[in-house]
């Protein structure tokens, strides 16, 4: 099982008609998908919180909207993360890799990899790790979740997701 | 010109064309909300940095109708990236209109790097926007809001005295959603 389709699908299930994003070289193949399609407006962003901004202006004028990025780029989105979704009640759905797990090949995602669920639960975000098998399901209710409570949800893939192909 | 008047021209602007309007958080909001308060503004309480980025969400989101974005010099100056967004990602219906007045105004004026000759225009240009245009007088900015892309304002520094928004985050969203979104038909969840 192709685990950037699982992702891929679980969003098209879910409606997502809106992206923007940050790479990380787990992405690719995902945002390959995303850039390939007509029927979601994807825009490569600059910074992460740039991206929540984004989400959140399409999200009001009534896209269904996901920010991919890697769990580097939590850290750069948390004031906007709470003082604009939170605040206002914006539904967002987070797809991030999650680097810095068992396995990390780079010590400098390890920081950041070991704080990104704390930094959720902090938060009060919601967040699930799922396998590829699950992925697409968890993706589409991720997304429910999200539009129903009006609040950001996060799914996090970590190392041992994308190598399971 | 003061900023309140740049502001009381863009929200006579955005009412005439029936534009969406974003607010940038602090003083420039409130100042929006005393002059001219209206459901298709949206004031944002917080997030700094992040006014040109929902507006330009929302004109991508809505292309077919208009969207003005009031930031400021210090706002932009936080999410420089968002003018290389702009320039190879925004719509023909979008107006980012940066008041600059060379300090942080909501915070006690304290000097931005555009005091000491940081160049928002030249910025923008390089950025890669095409449409960028400057503005230093009144009577030459009710033309500039007519157009798209960037335009940077030269407003002076201070605020005027109005009060505290008495409109609740979730007042400010939903009636700004109502003349946001799309009409559906009846019964349809925009979810």
């Amino acid at each position: 099982m192709n685990p950037s389709l699982t992702v891929y699908r679980g969003l098209k299930h879910a409606g997502i008609n809106f992206a923007t994003s940050v790479p990380c070289v787990n992405l690719q193949e995902l945002l390959a998908m995303i850039g390939g399609d007509p029927n979601i407006i994807h825009l490569p962003v600059t910074r992460e919180e740039e991206g929540v901004g984004i989400c959140a202006g399409a999200w009001m004028g009534g896209r269904r909207p996901a920010l991919l990025m890697q769990n580097s780029g939590l850290g750069n989105c948390i004031n906007a993360l709470a003082s604009l979704d939170m605040l206002y009640g914006i539904p967002l759905l987070m797809i991030i890799s999650h680097r810095g797990g068992v396995g990390e090949p780079i010590i400098g995602q390890v920081p950041m990899g070991r704080l990104t669920v704390p930094l959720l639960d902090a938060m009060n975000i919601s967040h699930c790790s799922p396998n590829p098998v699950a992925a697409e399901e968890t993706v589409t209710r991720a997304w429910e979740r999200a539009a129903k409570e009006r609040k950001t949800v996060a799914v996090l893939l970590d190392l041992g997701f994308w190598r399971s192909k | 010109m003061k900023r309140i008047e740049a502001i009381t021209l863009a929200a006579e602007a955005a009412s005439a064309l029936g534009a969406l309007l974003i607010g940038n958080i602090g003083y420039p909001s409130r100042e929006l909300f005393a002059v001219h308060d209206r459901p298709e503004n949206f004031y944002m309480l917080g997030s700094m940095g992040q006014a040109s980025s929902i507006g330009l969400g929302l004109a991508l989101a809505r292309p077919e109708r208009r969207v003005m974005v009031l930031d400021g010099d210090g706002s932009v100056l936080m999410n420089l990236g968002t003018l290389a967004t702009i320039a190879h990602h925004a719509p023909q219906n979008f107006l980012l209109v940066i008041l600059d007045n060379c300090c942080y105004g909501s915070t006690g004026s304290q000097p931005t790097c555009t005091h000491l000759g940081t160049d928002l225009f030249a910025l923008a240009k390089a950025a890669g926007i095409e449409n960028v245009r400057e503005v230093e007088r009144a009577e030459d900015l009710p033309e500039a809001l007519l157009g798209q892309g960037v335009v940077i304002v030269r407003v002076e520094a201070g605020n005027a005295m109005v009060p505290i928004i008495s409109l609740s985050p979730e007042e400010i969203i939903e009636r700004f959603m109502r003349c946001a979104r799309p009409a559906l038909p009846s019964g349809k969840s925009p979810l």
